[in-house]
This record gives C-alpha cells, sequence and structure tokens, in this order.
C-alpha cells in the first residue's frame, strides 16, 4: 500500500485516532490474555500428573491390590484400574442401547411432537443435573433396596450420567443421515423398523460410537456417584454384584484427602493411570469422528 | 392398504407376512418410545425416591432445614444455610473469573486466530475438558494450595486498612477455602462456557460484521458494536450453564475448601457447598444423617434444575431471535 501524500482521505490503519488504535491493541492484548489464562492449568495439570504421577508409576502399581494402611508406602491400584473398567463398562452396557434406541424415538418418530420436545429439553436438563444427585437416586432407589454396596449400583448411577450425553449426541448424528436413504429403503419395501436397524443406524454408526465413547470417558472419571453407591475394596473384585467395590477415581478422592505422603504418592499414580484411560477414550471417539466426516464428503 | 394375495413373495426373499411385520413395526415403536421416555421416568424417580428418603429429617423441622445457620447431626440440627451460602459465594467466584475468559477465548477463536492456531486452541480447551474433575481437586488440593497460600496472606495484608475489603478479604493461615473452590470451579466452567458462547458467535451475521468494518471500524469496535449485542442473550444462558455446572461439583470443590461448617464473609476461610458437605460426611453418617445429606441433595437438584432450564429457555429464545433478525 503506497501512501498517497495528496488525496485527503486516508484509511490506512495509520491515520486511526491514538485513543481507539489503543483499545483495539489493548483489547486484542486481554483476548490472547485470556487463553494463556485457561491454557495454564491445563498444562500445570498435565505436568504435575505426568511428573509426579510418572515417579510410582510401574508394573507392579497397575497389578498389585491396594495397601490397606495409608501410611504404607508402595505400590498397588489393580483393584481400582479392574474397578473402573468393569463399572464403566456395564454402565455403558447399559446407557448406550437405551440412549441410541431414544434417540431413533426423537429423531424416527417423535420429531417435532411435544412429547419428543419435552423430552429433548429434559435430557438437556439431565445433562446438567449434579453427578451426586445421580448417586444419591441409586442410593435410595437401589443401595437401601437390596441392602449393600455393590458395582453393579455403581454402573447404574453411572449408566443415568451418560443417558442423556448418548441420546443428545446420537440424535445429532441421526439427524446427518440424508432423508433419501431412509426414502429408498422405504421405496424397497422395507418397514420403518428394518430401515432404521439396517440403513439409518449402521450409516450413523461411527459418529454414535465417537459420542458413546466420550460418555463413557466423561463416566469414568467421575467420583461423587462412586463414593456414594460403591463403597470400598482393597482386593481384585471382578463380580459386581457381590461386595463393595472401588475405582480410580474414588481411590484418587481417598488418597487425596489423607495427610500422609504413601497415600498421595498413590493418588498420583492413580491420577495419571485414570488420565491417560480417558485420554484413549478420547483419542479413539475423535479418530472414528473424523472418519466419519470423511465419509460424509 | 394393499391387498396381501398379491403380494406373493419369492421364496428366497422372504419379505415376511403382513401381520408379523406389522407386529414387529409396532413393537419396535413401543420399545424406542420406551426407551425415550426413560429420561422422563428417571428424572422422576429421581426427585420422588429422594424427596420421600430425605423426608424424616426435612419433616423434623422444615423451617429449620430451609433457614437453620447450625449443622449439628448429633443434636439433630440440620440448618442447610452455611453450605447454601457456600454454594453460591464459590460458584460467584468461579464465574466472576471464568465469565470473562471464555468470552476472551471464544472472541480469540472466532475472531483473531490465525485457522491453525485456532485448531489447537480448540483442542487445548477441549482437553481441560475431559481432565476428571477429582484430579483438578488432587492438583489443586497439593499444588495449588502450598504455592498460593503466601499470596493470600500477602493481599489479606494489603487490603487490611480498607473497612469493607478487609471483611471480605482477611487474615488466613490455610489455603482451603471458598476463594480457593471458586478459582479451580472457574478452571472447570471454563471449556462448556466457551463452547457455547462460539457457537454463540458463530451465529453473528457475516454481512454485520463486514459493514462494521466497511465503516472504518477497528477489529475491538466491530466486536462491540456487532457480535457483543447480538450475542448478549446467548452468553447469559451460556453463563448460567457454566454456573449449573458449578454449583453441582463435589469431589474437587471437597477437596479444597477446608470442610468447616459455619459461615463466614471472609473469603479466604475454610467453609463447604451443598455438593461438598454430602461427599464430605457420607461415609461417617447413618440415620437421620444421612436423610439430611439426601435432602440437601435434593434441594441442590431443584436449584440445578431450574437454573438449566432458564439458561436452556434463554439460549434457544436468543437463537430463535438472532435467525429471524438474519434471515
Amino acid at each position: 500500500m503506497t501512501s498517497l501524500s495528496s488525496t485527503p482521505p486516508d484509511l490506512t490503519r495509520r491515520n486511526l485516532s491514538w485513543r481507539r488504535s489503543l483499545a483495539n491493541r489493548t483489547s486484542t492484548l486481554l483476548i490472547g490474555l485470556c487463553v494463556v489464562l485457561a491454557a495454564f492449568p491445563l498444562f500445570l495439570v498435565m505436568w504435575q500428573v505426568i511428573s509426579r504421577g510418572g515417579s510410582s508409576m510401574s508394573l507392579d502399581f497397575l497389578t498389585e491390590e491396594i495397601p490397606r494402611n495409608y501410611r504404607t508406602a508402595g505400590p498397588g491400584m489393580g483393584p481400582a484400574i479392574v474397578g473402573t473398567l468393569f463399572i464403566t463398562g456395564m454402565a455403558a452396557l447399559i446407557a448406550i442401547p437405551i440412549g441410541v434406541l431414544g434417540a431413533v424415538y426423537l429423531n424416527e418418530y417423535g420429531k417435532n411432537k411435544p412429547l419428543a420436545r419435552f423430552i429433548r429439553t429434559m435430557a438437556d436438563v439431565m445433562t446438567g443435573v449434579p453427578s451426586i444427585m445421580m448417586g444419591l437416586f441409586i442410593y435410595v432407589s437401589y443401595v437401601i433396596v437390596i441392602g449393600e454396596q455393590i458395582g453393579f449400583a455403581g454402573s447404574l448411577a453411572l449408566a443415568c450420567l451418560m443417558l442423556p450425553i448418548v441420546i443428545r449426541s446420537t440424535e445429532e448424528m441421526l439427524r446427518l443421515v440424508p432423508d433419501e436413504l431412509r426414502q429408498a429403503s422405504a421405496g424397497l419395501g422395507a418397514r420403518k423398523w428394518r430401515t432404521i436397524m439396517t440403513v439409518v443406524l449402521p450409516s450413523a454408526s461411527s459418529g454414535i460410537t465417537s459420542g458413546a465413547l466420550l460418555a463413557i470417558a466423561r463416566a469414568a472419571g467421575e467420583t461423587a456417584p462412586i463414593i456414594v453407591t460403591v463403597g470400598l475394596t482393597y482386593i481384585y473384585k471382578p463380580d459386581l454384584f457381590y461386595g463393595q467395590n472401588t475405582n480410580l477415581a474414588a481411590q484418587i478422592f481417598r488418597n487425596a484427602s489423607q495427610p500422609f505422603a504413601a497415600s498421595q504418592e498413590r493418588a498420583w499414580g492413580a491420577a495419571l493411570t485414570l488420565m491417560g484411560l480417558v485420554f484413549l477414550f478420547t483419542i479413539i471417539s475423535r479418530i472414528i469422528a473424523s472418519r466419519f466426516a470423511i465419509d460424509k464428503r | 392398504m394393499t391387498p396381501t394375495a398379491t403380494r406373493e413373495a419369492p421364496s428366497e426373499v422372504d419379505l415376511g407376512g403382513e401381520a408379523r411385520a406389522r407386529r414387529a413395526d409396532r413393537s419396535f415403536t413401543g420399545l424406542v418410545t420406551a426407551a425415550g421416555l426413560t429420561v422422563l421416568i428417571v428424572l422422576g424417580l429421581i426427585l420422588v425416591t429422594t424427596t420421600l428418603n430425605a423426608w424424616p429429617a426435612i419433616s423434623l423441622d422444615p423451617v429449620n432445614f430451609l433457614t437453620g445457620r447450625t449443622w449439628d447431626p448429633n443434636a439433630d440440627l440440620f440448618g442447610t444455610v452455611p453450605f447454601l451460602y457456600g454454594t453460591v459465594v464459590t460458584s460467584l467466584i468461579g464465574m466472576i473469573i471464568a465469565v470473562p475468559v471464555s468470552i476472551g477465548i471464544a472472541l480469540y477463536i472466532t475472531e483473531v486466530a490465525h485457522r491453525r492456531f485456532r485448531k489447537f486452541i480448540v483442542t487445548v480447551i477441549d482437553l481441560l475438558a475431559t481432565v476428571p474433575s477429582v484430579v483438578f481437586g488432587l492438583v489443586g488440593g497439593l499444588v495449588v494450595i502450598p504455592a498460593i497460600t503466601p499470596a493470600y496472606q500477602w493481599f489479606a495484608g494489603l487490603v487490611a486498612p480498607i473497612p469493607g475489603l478487609n471483611a471480605v478479604f482477611s487474615e488466613t493461615n490455610t489455603g482451603r477455602n471458598y476463594f480457593t473452590a471458586g478459582l479451580i470451579l472457574a478452571v472447570m466452567c471454563i471449556p462448556i462456557i466457551t463452547s457455547i458462547s462460539r457457537e454463540v458467535f458463530s451465529t453473528v451475521p457475516e454481512t454485520d460484521k463486514q459493514a462494521a468494518y466497511a465503516l472504518g471500524a477497528t477489529r475491538w469496535e466491530m466486536i462491540k458494536g456487532a457480535i457483543l449485542p447480538h450475542s448478549f442473550g446467548g452468553l447469559v444462558g451460556a453463563s448460567m450453564l457454566g454456573l449449573g455446572r458449578a454449583m453441582g461439583e463435589t469431589i474437587a470443590v471437597s477437596l479444597v475448601i477446608g470442610g468447616s461448617l459455619g459461615m463466614t464473609p471472609n473469603m479466604f476461610a475454610p467453609g463447604n457447598t451443598m455438593a461438598s458437605v454430602i461427599a464430605q460426611q457420607w461415609g461417617e453418617s447413618s440415620g437421620l444423617h444421612t436423610d439430611a445429606l439426601i435432602g440437601i441433595g435434593v434441594q441442590l437438584f431443584a436449584i440445578t434444575v431450574i437454573i438449566n432450564f432458564l439458561a436452556r429457555a434463554v439460549v434457544r429464545r436468543a437463537e430463535i431471535k438472532m435467525k429471524g433478525a438474519h434471515s
């Protein structure tokens, strides 16, 4: 841009009054500062968890049973890892089928009917219900009834948390399925349920899977519903229907609340394991989702 | 309906009997409707079962439960005001920090950042959302608190001569307090507020922005004149969703708030929130005490459901308004 010294309207940045230019620069700077402010805690968390958790990480840590005394130094989170996988897995088995079918209702049957709109709103509201409330709900309606805290109760609580997330994300994916597919299938003489099961759901499957994995990742890190419904154990309890159980998040909470170095050490190791699991699920979900985006094109 | 006689299918392509197919269709409709209704059933059951179980503790003295300031399970005194106070105060601190920062990030992503850097920031915010809350509590309790306590003491000394402020930020010997809880909540709410603010900003018509630039506006003036007025309603909704999340957060807060049962205007003093007191006292509670904790849960449930409901309504109304203005 060459300067045209003779023509009156100079529209370049140089002609900006200093107040306006200062306001513009300051605002850009402040907006950039916001990004730094948000990135800082993430890097602090990752750095601390990796450096402190890494020092207690070992094969023994992943497989040994949990020491009964907080003061005992040494490894052991095996039962918590198994508990996390089993409790969350069972929750997924409950929540994902119901959630997917519920989304089918919303997108294929209910559409804009008042009932469907109401369910949609309530699913959104349910996403915002505090996780500890799901724990209390399962405690009063299941744990009290059967008389003991078991792993399966934790699965039920986590399933309540996952349900609205699965419904809403699946519905988004079903909405992306082109109507031509449904019409083509109907034109071939397929009934509506067959169209849905063999055409609509398969073509949205990668998107549904990715949403479900995100829901699993979120549930795996939940603590509050677990400590309310599942109790505590130090040994391997692969049977969700017998005896108290535990998971990684609950172990982090217990061990971090203690003033002893040995237990805090274990909390850091458990945190590293848990974050590894959660990131693994998130990354797999991302990969599946990006595949889906390519398919769409 | 087509008569069945004309639909003689060849034997290898079995289209199924008409009646059977219709039955299959009907039972599938029933199945998916039932799945959809699960949401309503679960929400209803949550409200009914928890309220019923909390009733013995609430009915003991309903007025005291809602307005009492003393929580003493041994004396069967269940006043929940200190916890309500803690919840409100910590989430307000969290919101005061998180809302401007989140709006800033959303603006940075939509208006300022280069395309490649934009992706990086979106990933950072998404990662922040995947960190389990207990890990924030762990880092907050074991790393942030020891580091930040001297800063609190310095600040308390600084404002000591100023009346008013010295009551809000006064002497402290512990980092486990309302303010730390608010800080952690701010970090946890940033991802949700940012992502909704971004959606809101993306509905601002491109023509409005270009028009502002064409009138000679700087970027800041464009943001101030075109984007922010257009998105105000949506941003209010986004902040309320963040608020709902902050009020229900349990574990991270209970690891950093200390766990005192009183209430004080001093933000640098330990306290408790509704959600965290349930988590802290659950293990050693029984009988009426447990019922009272569930009662706190019912209160919390009601508050968060109302806030979420309002927030969704605000966001939706803002969306309709914006789309209407655009078309």
